[in-house]
């Protein structure tokens, strides 16, 4: 079952257009991740699933009802983390997440006194000496101590030490497992990778790419380190082969993975004394496709594009 | 510097006197601008002795001394009476001014880590607090000087020089004492917040007990600082000795700042930070009880503000026939009515200016959601099961109870002290009925604002020239004459001017149904706009 979906989501705000068309479908048990450079339009995005922004054109349905005018009804099933956590300096942060779990509406707060102390979090202090990375404890108890079926986390770890990640990390995953969505907008790609099923990529308004890392990575190009007895020849004329640098005795190199049948071919009559290949990171991905400037005249790898 | 722990004290205070170059000439000059202006204005407004013997008999009353002291009343001069009126609040001035700058050399650097790099430099440890005291206490004396000189050197008749050096001495020692009282507790407390807060809160006590002495028993100003500024009596009696007495406790207060700093940790105070709630009441847990609970202390002080004003203007009734009588200027203003006193005159243009005031605080807590919005803290709640209809709601009824309670604080506040002072005083419902028939024209700017919000978020404070613009055309337009459509322009043009004139249901109907469509508009546009 589709939890989020949006067609055609387009936002303009004046004669700037800050989502062009954008179709974003989350499913029900997944976690998704939303990533893309600053400006890209992440942040809207969320915020037009919020029902606080309005979309100019374009459907944006949240558990099949609209996101803009039942945004009450469904903010009752959504737990949403902000990027950047702005609070009330005078109240303490005990007495912002008792506000929060009670506004969404008849939440159970079990989990609070649990998560309070796994972030490490004193929330006898006042909001105005927290840190951001206090600030975003306070929004993500909060979060996780309701009993939501979508979570949606707007860059929710910029300010968390490693160890309060890790905490982090561990609270999607149980949420996962009791079979709940995530929509994760993340700069941390290591996380990203780690936790979610699926990926979109947006740039400039537009979703550029999507679908799970694995066919992402199906998209791209394969590391290779090779060693061999004989000096490898006429490698760059090769169709797909992408990056040579030699050092000493060892070739490294790019290859599309499309290609990669051929190029083993190639290279394997030189007699292989060592051969690694690495799959690409999902931040070679990410450079990728930010790297270009123009994405319609790009025709991509494997005609991603 | 010899001494180890007051090394480099000189040079710090050079730094300190460059980082406020232009903060303290500013002050001083603010400061000096209005003792100086006021005089000058007197002795234009009062020029005979007669009109001034008027003003001060209108002065002889409870709720006036409690409010500026006693003074000179017997030999109302124009010097007596700038003494009277304006030291004490001058004083309180200086002394705010000396809270801010010191909690910003001590406290303020202290827990924004920037003491701690200059300690690590070739500095003592007691450096810092005493080229603070040194500074204000250099910055104080320029003030005492400027104003006693300034004062003398207009040359209005009863101010002499021995009044007027007493007078800028008083202001100084005041700013020296308050230093003190600062220093102090920015050695106690352990933030810049606190520090502000308790050496206000010291500044207020001494306001208040010297009032309740004042107007009770002598003994009990004694014991308040502020008491102590009014004693002096410059231009009348000339007491230097309690200017003694500030400078004596002024020093005591420096040694004990010193000590306290020596024996503390860098970053530690004395008062331990009192941990805050750890959950959160059930009165909080809705976004109206969050709205009240984020605007608590302001509904409180202006609360405390409008029903103080409510007293001073009631406290002048008892006179005010009196006093109207031969000033041609002030019967201007007045639409003269045959058969009534001008006391019964005065009272709505006073009401006008009560309901006006009274609009501050109401409409300050509707733009407090667009407040809310600009800091994005709104996303919280609508990101969350809360409608815009119920949260823009919630500042509705908040913002119409602020202004039903600040209307009628300031009307039973001058019944209060109306009553107390007159002779034939009013009855309850003269005064309240009076006051609150303003009300709807405060509805409507409510009405406004909410509309503002809806419509146009960027534009809201267009309502704050609105309502000057409301104050400017029916106060002076008596005195200028302006056409009457000009004051039509406004909903507070439209009330009905009881007790002069009779009730009108009319207009105020027509009021009532203008600030309810202006509102239903503004909720209609806030569900349809972005939220910024």
């Amino acid at each position: 079952m589709t939890v989020i979906k949006t067609t055609n989501l387009t936002k303009r705000f004046g004669k700037f257009t800050a989502l062009d068309g954008v179709d974003l479908g989350v499913t029900e048990g997944e976690i998704y991740g939303f990533i893309g450079p600053n400006g890209a339009g992440k942040s809207t995005t969320i915020r037009v699933l919020l029902g606080i922004l309005k979309a100019t054109e374009g459907e944006v349905k949240i558990f099949g009802k609209d996101a803009w005018k039942d945004a009450v009804e469904i903010h009752k099933r959504i737990a949403y983390v902000p990027g950047d956590v702005n609070l009330w300096p005078n109240l303490t942060g005990g007495e912002v997440i008792d506000l929060f779990i009670n506004l969404r509406g008849g939440n159970h707060k079990n989990r609070r006194e649990e998560l309070i102390e796994k972030f490490d979090l004193d929330p006898t202090k006042k909001c105005r000496t927290y840190s951001k990375g206090n600030r975003q404890k306070v929004a993500l108890i909060a979060a996780f101590s309701s009993d939501t079926d979508l979570y949606i986390l707007d860059e929710p770890t910029s300010g968390l030490d490693p160890l309060m990640e890790n905490v982090f990390q561990e609270c999607v995953m149980d949420v996962k497992r009791e079979g709940k969505s995530v929509l994760l907008s993340s700069h941390i790609l290591s996380e990203v990778e780690k936790l979610c099923d699926r990926v979109g990529i947006i740039r400039q308004g537009k979703m550029i790419e999507t679908g799970s890392l694995d066919q992402l990575r199906h998209l791209t190009r394969t590391n290779f380190r090779v060693e061999t007895k004989q000096p490898i020849t006429n490698l760059g004329e090769l169709e797909g082969v992408h990056g040579i640098e030699e050092n000493s005795q060892t070739l490294s190199f790019q290859v599309d993975t499309e290609d990669l049948d051929n190029v083993i071919k190639h290279i394997s009559p030189f007699g292989i004394v060592k051969l690694e290949s690495t799959p690409p990171t999902l931040e070679d991905l990410f450079m990728r496709y930010y790297e270009r400037k123009d994405p319609s005249s790009d025709t991509g790898v494997g005609g991603a594009l | 510097m010899t001494n180890s722990v007051l090394k480099n004290t000189g040079r710090l205070t050079r730094f300190i006197i460059r980082r406020d170059r232009v903060r303290v000439p500013l002050w001083l000059i603010g400061i000096t601008f209005f003792t100086l202006i006021v005089p000058i204005a007197y002795n234009e407004m009062y020029d005979s002795q007669q009109d001034r013997d008027v003003l001060a008999d209108t002065m002889r009353n409870p709720a006036m001394t409690a409010m500026v002291g006693p003074g000179g009343l017997d030999n109302y001069t124009i010097g007596a009476m700038t003494t009277h009126q304006m030291l004490l609040f001058t004083a309180i001035t200086v002394g705010i001014m000396s809270i801010l700058l010191v909690n910003r050399h001590t406290r303020a650097d202290e827990e924004d880590g920037r003491m701690e790099m200059i300690r690590s430099l070739e500095v003592g440890r007691l450096s810092n607090l005493n080229a603070t005291l040194l500074v204000l206490s250099i910055a104080n004396t320029i003030l005492a000087l400027i104003n006693g000189f300034g004062l003398y050197a207009l040359g209005i008749e009863g101010m002499d020089l021995e009044g007027s050096l007493l007078y800028g001495t008083t202001l100084g020692v005041t700013g020296i004492f308050f230093t003190g009282v600062t220093a102090i507790f920015a050695q106690l407390t352990e933030s810049s917040r606190g520090t502000i807060g308790f050496s206000i809160a010291a500044l207020l006590i001494a306001y208040f007990v010297r009032a309740i002495g004042d107007v009770s028993n002598g003994t009990l100003s004694w014991l308040s600082p502020l008491g102590w500024v009014t004693q002096t009596g410059a231009y009348s009696d000339n007491n230097w000795w309690p200017i003694v007495w500030m400078i004596g406790a002024s020093i005591f207060l420096f040694f004990f700042a010193n000590y306290l700093n020596a024996v503390r940790d860098l970053g530690a105070g004395f008062l331990p930070a009192k941990p805050g709630k750890k959950y959160a009441t059930a009165f909080l847990q809705n976004p109206v009880g969050l709205a009240l609970r984020l605007q608590r202390t302001a509904i409180i002080a202006w609360a405390v503000g409008i029903f103080v004003m409510g007293l001073s203007y009631g406290s002048v009734f008892g006179d005010l026939d009196s006093f109207f009588e031969g000033n041609e200027l002030l019967e201007q203003m007045l639409a003269s009515e045959e058969g009534f006193s001008y006391t019964e005159q005065f009272i709505p243009m006073l009401m006008m200016i009560m309901s006006i005031l009274a609009s501050i605080p109401t409409l300050m807590s509707m733009l407090k959601l667009s407040g809310e919005e600009k800091k994005s803290r709104i996303d919280h709640l609508l990101g969350r099961a809360v409608s815009r209809t119920r949260l823009m709601g919630s500042y509705v009824i908040i913002a119409i109870f602020n202004g039903f309670m600040m209307i009628s604080l300031s009307a039973i506040g001058l019944w209060a002290a109306a009553s107390a002072v007159m002779e034939e005083p009013f009855s309850f419902g003269t005064i309240y009925g009076a006051a609150m028939v303003y009300y709807p024209a405060m509805l409507v700017m409510i009405g406004c604002t909410v509309f503002l919000i809806g419509y146009a978020p960027k534009l809201t404070g267009l309502i704050w020239i609105y309502l000057f613009y409301s104050f400017f055309v029916l106060y002076l337009g008596g005195l200028f004459d302006f056409p009457d459509w000009v004051g039509k322009l406004t909903p507070f043009g439209y009330i009905p001017q009881l007790p002069v004139e009779d009730m009108e249901v009319m207009p105020i109907f027509i009021l009532v149904l203008i600030s309810i469509t202006l509102m239903v508009s503004g909720f209609v546009g806030y569900n349809r706009r972005d939220i910024d």
